[in-house]
């Protein structure tokens, strides 16, 4: 049981650096601008992230799988403690980075290792939605935009009833932004653990608990304290950082993106859109923060700016190719080691 | 409007709504006994006088609540910091009309007949500046789009009211005023004319907070 805990911890630290991270793409403005009491924020993020991952945190997770499966737990480890390692030293350089693609880097990294082919069509279907979750997150803000600008500019609404509407929509939709974040990056914390470790089903009452639910409810927990320890710091630079999004534009972002990120994260949905004969998009861990810097940019368009900051552009661009990359190189050489330092089964 | 869920934010609503009435109201009674006192009925000039005292003790009274009830209630903080920070830069206005109509009465400053069309015409543009403004700042609570149009008309009362301004203050050094009067009562007048005028520049000023404000507003 010790043993196994210790092998998991490199998940959980990174379900942490995940929560604090990410929340303040959540929450970032609003409790950055004094909008929503943090603690409120916090206790939002804690309840819909563990939410998300237990109810729908399924689906991103079978993709990573068929990327490859990891084999054992000494083996799985090293994964997430390369992608944790990789996430960390990027944050570190100040790039705008993910636990999605840093995890991904890692199964490469293992599968390179342990001379499995690496699944090229699922690889595809994974940059695919990489490259699509920003462009698709500024369609919905620019959508959005359109929407609300129509509907402020005809409802006559008065400005203390748009402040109220507003702070209600911001809890609302942040709900929501942490239910699509534990849906879409928990696989990236509990993945590669869920296809090795065999735990058995628990019954309460009417619910049973599969194993793979019970790992994504220790990963909730471990992101929930993620943003309950660091993440206050984050979103107060955030909403420092973005003061010039309006209450209402802040609303806009946080909701194209989790949209963005519950597309790529709910089997319901995409089994409706098959139903319905729609096209339907892969079931793909994506970056929240890029869903967001897609969502802003939307948004910027829209109002018809015409200065993107393409420094920033780049600067994502550089993180996006040098996180995987990185976390592929660290995962193959730590693997290594773990067999033949550590003598443990890895492959 | 389900007023279960606005209650509170209704009588903040109710607080400012009124308020703005006073400014109006404010605005028109400057006008009124200026006009009076210009065409020198200076006993109805004396007998309306309080008038702009109650409703600037009144003003202060809705500006004291405003400000309590901003912080009590549920607003996003940037709104509520624009919305104290127009309340209180607007409240100068009817203090300064106030001051000015019990000034004329202590001083009595003696109009010449041939100023008097350039004086109503100053009082007239001065008193319409405060009026767009009232209207801009409550466009700003009710409908945000229409903020830019009243702005624009305060610019434009302001722009008239400072070449009144300046033609009056012409007038009265310059050699051909019909009677010579003394240099002590041509700097009272030039003092009156500026504190007339005065009230259309602080219009002027808080329309472009309510300006700014506004335009942090849109989405």
């Amino acid at each position: 049981m010790i043993e196994v805990m210790i092998y998991l911890s490199s998940g959980l630290f990174l379900g942490w650096s995940l929560g604090a991270n990410d929340a303040a793409n959540i929450f970032g403005t609003a409790v950055g601008s004094k909008m929503i009491k943090f603690s409120t924020a916090a206790l939002i993020m804690t309840i819909f992230v563990i939410l998300g991952s237990v109810v729908s945190g399924a689906g991103a997770s079978h993709t990573l799988g068929a990327l490859g499966q990891v084999g054992t737990l000494p083996a799985a480890f090293v994964v997430a403690f390369a992608a944790a390692v990789a996430v960390s030293w990027m944050t570190k350089l100040s790039l705008p980075v993910s636990t999605s693609h840093s995890i991904v880097g890692g199964i490469i990294g293992w599968n390179l290792y342990s001379g499995y082919a690496t699944d090229l069509s699922v690889l595809r279907e994974i940059i695919g939605a990489w490259i699509f979750s920003p462009i698709l997150s500024a369609a919905f803000a620019v959508i959005l935009y359109f929407v609300f600008k129509k509907w402020l500019n005809n409802s006559k609404i008065h400005l203390l009833h748009l402040d109220f509407y507003t702070r209600i929509g911001l809890l609302i939709a942040g709900a929501f932004g942490a239910y699509s974040l534990g849906a879409n990056n928990i696989a990236n914390v509990m993945g590669v653990f869920t296809g090795i470790m065999k735990i058995p089903d628990y019954n309460i009452g009417i619910f049973t608990f599969s194993g793979a639910q019970q790992l994504f409810l220790l990963g909730g927990i471990a992101i929930s304290i993620g943003v309950f320890s660091y993440s206050k710091r984050v979103m107060l630079t955030v909403g420092a950082n973005i003061m010039d999004i309006s209450p209402v534009g802040a609303f806009i972002v946080v909701l194209a993106s989790s949209t963005t990120l519950f597309i790529f994260a709910s089997a319901a949905l995409k089994n409706f859109l098959i139903m319905l004969s729609l096209p339907s998009l892969p079931l793909v861990p994506v970056s929240s923060s890029q869903a967001v810097v897609g969502a802003v940019l939307g948004l910027g368009l829209a109002k018809g700016g015409r200065n993107i900051n393409f420094r920033l552009l780049g600067k994502i661009g550089i993180g996006w190719i040098l996180t995987p990359i990185t976390a592929a190189l660290i995962s193959f050489i730590l693997l290594f080691f773990m067999q033949n330092v550590f003598i443990r089964t890895v492959v | 409007m389900p007023h279960i869920l606005f209650g509170r934010s209704k009588e903040l609503e109710i607080e400012i709504t009124e308020y703005l009435d006073l400014v109006n109201r404010g605005a028109l009674t400057f006008k009124r006994d200026l006009k009076r006192y210009i065409k020198k009925d200076f006993e109805l000039f004396e007998e309306s006088m309080t008038d702009i005292k109650e409703i600037e003790n009144d003003a202060d009274e809705h500006q004291k609540a405003i400000k309590y009830k901003l912080y009590k209630y549920m607003l996003i903080p940037e709104s509520r910091a624009d919305v104290l920070n127009i309340v209180e830069e607007i409240d100068t206005i009817t203090d300064l009309a106030k001051e000015v109509i019990y000034e004329i009465s202590i001083e009595k400053p003696i109009i010449p007949d041939e100023l008097e069309s350039d004086f109503l015409e100053l009082v007239e543009n001065s008193a319409e500046a405060v009026d767009m403004l009232v209207k801009a700042v409550r466009s700003f609570f009710e409908e945000i789009a229409q903020v830019n149009d009243y702005v624009n008309k305060v610019h434009f009362y302001e722009h008239q009211a400072d070449k009144n301004e300046e033609r009056l203050k012409r007038k009265i050094f310059s050699d051909d005023l019909e009677k010579e009067i003394e240099i002590a009562y041509k700097l009272q007048l030039r003092y009156f004319i500026e504190e007339i005028a005065a009230l259309s520049d602080q219009a002027e000023m808080v329309s472009e907070v309510v300006s700014v404000a506004a335009v942090k507003r849109r989405i």
